[in-house]
């Protein structure tokens, strides 16, 4: 989840009213975000780097706030306030409009652009009035809009500039690296994108950025009508266009792979800032041409109206609201609704891009409502209960296994190719199911056998006294072309014996144990037959047989094997195929 | 030699000194004493340690009594070597002839010719008298010992004796006292006249040489039962890896959500795709990701077909629920409920509480008209028997459910306060597509097996609970698994 920092004061100031951390945090809990942390720079930077590097810093209290994935228009304080404020009914949701509603300045798509980065859209904030704090949160909120909704940039990128130093019409378009030369944002000269990236590609916060770009034949650039570089995107704007605590009026531009997300995130740029605007909540619009030459008003500020039914809301919850006390509650929300009989009509703002069905619209009644007001209900239907008959018999077995003196462990299902195999002596039979990206190196495969997770059990336990007799019952992964997704799970037990010498009779023993318990006899139902598998010990090791098929091996295991695992003493090891085994139990 | 002290002590009361009374005994002293701290240990007597100092023969004197005095054994030389010169008798006897010569001079047994020198006997026999008395003196006889001292032969030495009382235990007679019934004491009826030795109850038993069944798993036992007596019915999750598509497309999440990252997701590089999903219902949720419909507006985004045939390790077991609701809504609906616990598996870095591994336990209810109440409802019936009465929640994103309630908890171990759970309404665009009727609503809640395991054991470090890491003696000692409920 996404957490948003603000200063305490700032955000008291902007809701208007001031409350204990207590009770912030209680609000938090109610609508549905989280008072993660109450800490300040100083705080933050002693805890990391100690109190050396913390002094002297500032110690303003600054509250850190989860709030959800979904709500771009809460990853900045004023998107924030603004919706708690109305929540707390000290305010009404804003209505945005455009000013004026025609737009006068064009911005040109060419088709360049859409094999690389096909969507761009724009607008202009007329009149604004930054604040060291309101400019610093404008600036938070586009790299916040760059992580989230915009999956680092990868589908959505956001320049800003300062209007007054660039003039349309502007074109988007894309160039070969060798084309573009221009003097990018904190840069003291031009360079051609070929420089940039071979610069960039040297910084550790960028070079993610062009990562996205440099395979592309053609990078996407965004020019005002004299030429002026505005930004590179998804890498660097311009320097020229730079926008500074005295910007007066900004344009916003965003390219994107994702023309949903583009506008949403444009949308939310706007709610956000069009407040700081000389005529509040109004933003300038462009006519955004595409390469096939058709017109569009950017932004599209495109409130929906969604008919909701009272008796869906009700069901949906469990209340028993009138459509009118419904409609109250969405006010709450910052969704505005009237009533029209058992609908209720909702016009959802643009920054409530989360909006897509009417349960979403439901869901801000229960949140407004209390979800800790709804009266509980167990449902009415009877079932009756069933247990999957694999996992029932395991657990009888398990608890035979235990009782015939075995510890029970559980290891992990993700190891490496070399604890699977390498270390077993055994040659990699590509049945092994592989993982392309794990974090931790060893996790390479799901096993295919449970021995090495008892092997490195025993490895990790050389304090406990000899003999040690442990087992486990759990699910193995193997490749398996007749499934829909080409592996299956196979559920194994294994177990072992390990004591200064190997005592195969051991696990001999649990074997006609374990077959004795599933209403197998010897030698009828299984027998054992001479086998050279290279874990174990030549001569001393057999696979076990049940009516024809092979649902097992034991024996001892190899001194090599011992080594691999870093073990001192002997061990004896008995494996089950259990679910091969379950097929063929007659009791 | 137990039986003749305490009868001793019978008759006297009173031994006064240990030592002359084993010599009484004709028995070694020390052979006494182990019988003296044996019958203290008991309290069958008290023994009083004492040291006096008393007459002993030194090594010369027992020398004495073993080869005779050196003046008779100079004198039987003589006797047998008539005409010995003085010389000859200090090289053969050497140490001895010298002492004894001058001795047997003294008592004139032997004479030295003037002229020639040569030594003769002057008597016919002498009596070892020295011996004699040495001998007397160690039979405790009378003997003037005078003379002996200062010949060195007799000395004072330290020697250590008991006084010997009754103690509180005292008795005429002992018995060892056994440790065991034995078969033979049952069989010869001894057991009747045996005294059996005291128990030490301050010690620990014997420890049984049985199994143990692993903690989390006696946890999961505890939860099933739960969830079975609550009428719900077990899902198949044998399946760590299943398609994106069902881990991901099918609950309505899009394709670029955070949660597809391969920082977060287990990618499967071989083998990389499934076709483990149908092509009329790939279509439905295709359409629903890409448009919308039933009354949604959709993600409005381009599907791919490819990242949804990408073989994950399953991230939740909610992948195995979305197979379920499907085959249901295929089967034709009837209310229903399942739950799971079964691994799911996330690629995060590994921590004390971060495992790439862990236990989800997920209920799910279908029904025709339930809500948000009933989820409460059945949610609180869950927690109170897993001991926590005390719950409420928090409004949450979660991408498939909607509306989305993260579960709180005030945790009667902890004493506080703290997330227990997630849970939420399917969306319409995730049971729709499915076939599942409009009036279903499907509840769902989940959390994890590890965490309350780690509550109920007051385990801090998850790596002390999950993994080839953890200590057998842990398994060994680990308690019954059961919630404490207010019934």
């Amino acid at each position: 989840m996404p957490t948003v920092t603000v200063a305490r004061e700032d955000l008291y100031r902007e809701l208007g009213v001031t409350m204990t951390d207590q009770e912030f945090e209680d609000l938090c809990f109610e609508y549905g975000i989280e008072l993660d942390d109450i800490t300040s720079e100083k705080e933050i930077v002693r805890k990391e780097k100690g109190e050396e590097a913390a002094r002297g810093l500032d110690e303003t209290i600054l509250y850190k706030i989860e709030v959800a994935a979904n709500r771009y228009d809460l990853l900045c304080l004023e998107g924030l306030a603004q919706s708690l404020r109305v929540f707390l009914g000290r305010d009404e949701t804003p209505l945005f409009r455009l000013l004026p509603t025609i737009p006068t300045e064009v911005a040109t798509i060419t088709s360049a652009t859409q094999g690389v980065r096909p969507y761009f859209v724009c607008a202009i904030l007329r009149n604004l009035h930054f604040t060291p704090t309101s400019y610093k949160s404008f600036i938070d909120l586009q790299d916040k809009l760059h992580q989230n909704i915009g999956r680092k940039r990868t589908l959505v990128a956001i320049g800003t500039h300062d209007y007054d130093t660039i003039r349309g019409p502007f074109t988007y378009t894309a160039k070969e690296t060798s084309e573009i030369k221009f003097k990018a944002l904190n840069q003291t000269e031009e360079y051609t994108a070929e420089q940039l990236f071979e610069i960039y590609r040297k910084d550790n916060r960028m070079k993610k950025y062009v990562a996205i770009i440099e395979n592309s034949p053609v990078t996407p650039i965004i020019y005002d009508s004299q030429g002026i570089v505005l930004s590179m995107p998804p890498i660097i704007n311009g320097d020229h266009s730079k926008i500074t605590l005295n910007t007066k009026n900004v344009f916003i531009d965003i390219t994107a792979c994702d023309l949903t997300k583009a506008h949403v995130t444009l949308h939310t740029i706007i709610a956000a800032f069009s407040q700081y605007c000389t005529e509040k909540f109004t933003v300038e619009p462009v006519k955004v041409i595409d390469p096939e030459g058709r017109e569009h008003v950017c932004p599209r500020m495109d409130e929906r109206d969604v008919e909701v039914d009272i008796n869906y809301v009700n069901k949906l919850i469990g209340t028993n609201l009138s459509p009118d006390k419904a409609c109250t509650l969405l006010n709450k929300m910052s969704l505005r609704s009237t009533e029209e009989g058992n609908k209720i009509k909702v016009r959802v703002p643009i920054t409530r891009s989360d909006i897509l069905h009417p349960c979403d619209i439901a869901e801000d009644v229960g949140i407004a409502y209390g979800y800790n007001n709804i009266e509980k209900r167990v449902p009415q239907v009877t079932t009756i209960a069933k247990q999957q008959p694999l996992n029932h018999l395991s657990d009888l077995l398990r608890a035979e296994v235990a009782q015939a003196g075995f510890i029970e462990v559980l290891t992990f299902a993700l190891v490496s190719f070399e604890e699977n195999y390498d270390k077993l002596r055994r040659e990699r039979d590509g049945l092994a199911v592989e993982i392309s990206n794990p974090k931790t190196f060893e996790f390479q495969i799901p096993r295919t056998t449970l021995l090495p997770g008892l092997l490195k059990t025993l490895s990790s336990n050389k304090k406990f006294p000899l003999p040690i007799k442990i087992f486990e019952l759990s699910d193995a992964v193997v490749k398996d072309e007749n499934a829909g997704n080409g592996t299956r799970n196979v559920r194994m037990l294994s177990a072992l014996h390990s004591n200064t010498s190997a005592g195969f009779e051991v696990v001999h023993g649990l074997l006609d144990i374990v077959m004795e318990k599933l209403g197998f006899s010897f030698p009828g139902d299984y027998h054992l037959v001479p086998c050279e598998d290279p874990t174990f010990f030549p001569g001393r090791q057999a696979q076990i047989f049940s009516h024809g098929k092979k649902v097992g091996i034991m024996g001892i295991i190899h001194p090599e094997v011992l080594k691999n695992f870093e073990l001192k003493y002997p061990v004896s090891a008995l494996e089950i195929d259990f679910e091969l085994l379950s097929t063929l139990i007659r009791i | 030699m137990e039986e003749a002290l305490l009868s001793e002590l019978v008759a006297h009361d009173e031994i006064t000194n240990s030592f002359e009374f084993a010599q009484h005994l004709n028995k070694s002293h020390q052979e006494l004493a182990s019988a003296i701290s044996s019958l203290s240990m008991d309290e069958f007597i008290i023994a009083e340690h004492r040291e006096q100092l008393v007459p002993e023969l030194t090594d010369k004197g027992k020398e004495f009594v073993r080869e005779g005095s050196p003046e008779v054994i100079v004198y039987n030389y003589v006797l047998n070597n008539p005409g010995v010169s003085q010389a000859q008798i200090q090289t053969t006897l050497g140490e001895v002839g010298k002492f004894g010569f001058s001795q047997a001079m003294k008592n004139k047994w032997i004479g030295i010719d003037k002229e020639t020198k040569l030594v003769n006997v002057t008597v016919d026999h002498v009596d070892d008298t020295v011996k004699l008395q040495l001998e007397a003196f160690q039979r405790n006889e009378e003997v003037k010992i005078d003379e002996l001292r200062k010949r060195k032969l007799i000395d004072n030495v330290k020697r250590s004796y008991f006084v010997i009382r009754k103690g509180p235990n005292f008795a005429p007679h002992r018995q060892k006292p056994e440790a065991e019934l034995t078969y033979d004491m049952v069989r010869t009826g001894n057991w009747k006249t045996t005294t059996f030795k005291e128990y030490n109850f301050n010690a620990k038993g014997k420890y049984p040489a049985g199994g143990h069944l692993h903690p989390l798993l006696k946890v999961r036992a505890q939860v099933r039962n739960i969830l079975l007596d609550m009428g719900f019915e077990e899902m198949p999750t044998n399946t760590f890896v299943v398609s994106s598509f069902w881990n991901f497309d099918a609950l309505f999440q899009p394709q670029a959500h955070p949660a597809r990252d391969a920082h977060d997701t287990f990618f499967i590089k071989s083998p990389e795709f499934a076709n483990d999903f149908e092509d009329d219902y790939r279509q439905r949720v295709q359409e629903v990701h890409e448009r919308g419909g039933y009354e949604s507006i959709g993600f409005r985004y381009k599907w791919s077909i490819d990242d949804a045939r990408k073989n994950v390790l399953r991230t939740h077991t909610t992948a195995n629920s979305s197979k379920m609701l499907y085959k249901l809504a295929q089967n034709g609906f009837k209310p229903k409920k399942y739950f799971s616990i079964d691994r799911v598996f996330r690629n995060e870095t590994l921590d004390a509480t971060h495992l790439a591994e862990f236990h989800q336990i997920e209920g799910v209810v279908a029904d025709r008209n339930i809500g948000l109440a009933d989820l409460i409802g059945i949610i609180a019936e869950f927690f109170r028997r897993m001991g926590i009465t005390d719950i409420k929640f928090k409004p949450a994103y979660n991408p498939y459910t909607e509306p989305s309630m993260e579960i709180f908890g005030y945790h009667p171990i902890l004493k506080k306060w703290t997330e227990i759970g997630n849970s939420g309404v399917f969306r319409p665009e995730m049971l729709r597509p499915m076939g599942l009727p409009e009036d279903v609503n499907v509840l769902g809640w989940g959390l994890s097996l590890e965490r309350p395991t780690m509550i109920q054991y007051s385990i801090g470090n998850i790596r002390d609970l999950f993994g080839s890491k953890l200590e057998l003696s842990g398994i060994q000692s680990n308690p019954i698994c059961r919630f404490k409920t207010d019934e």
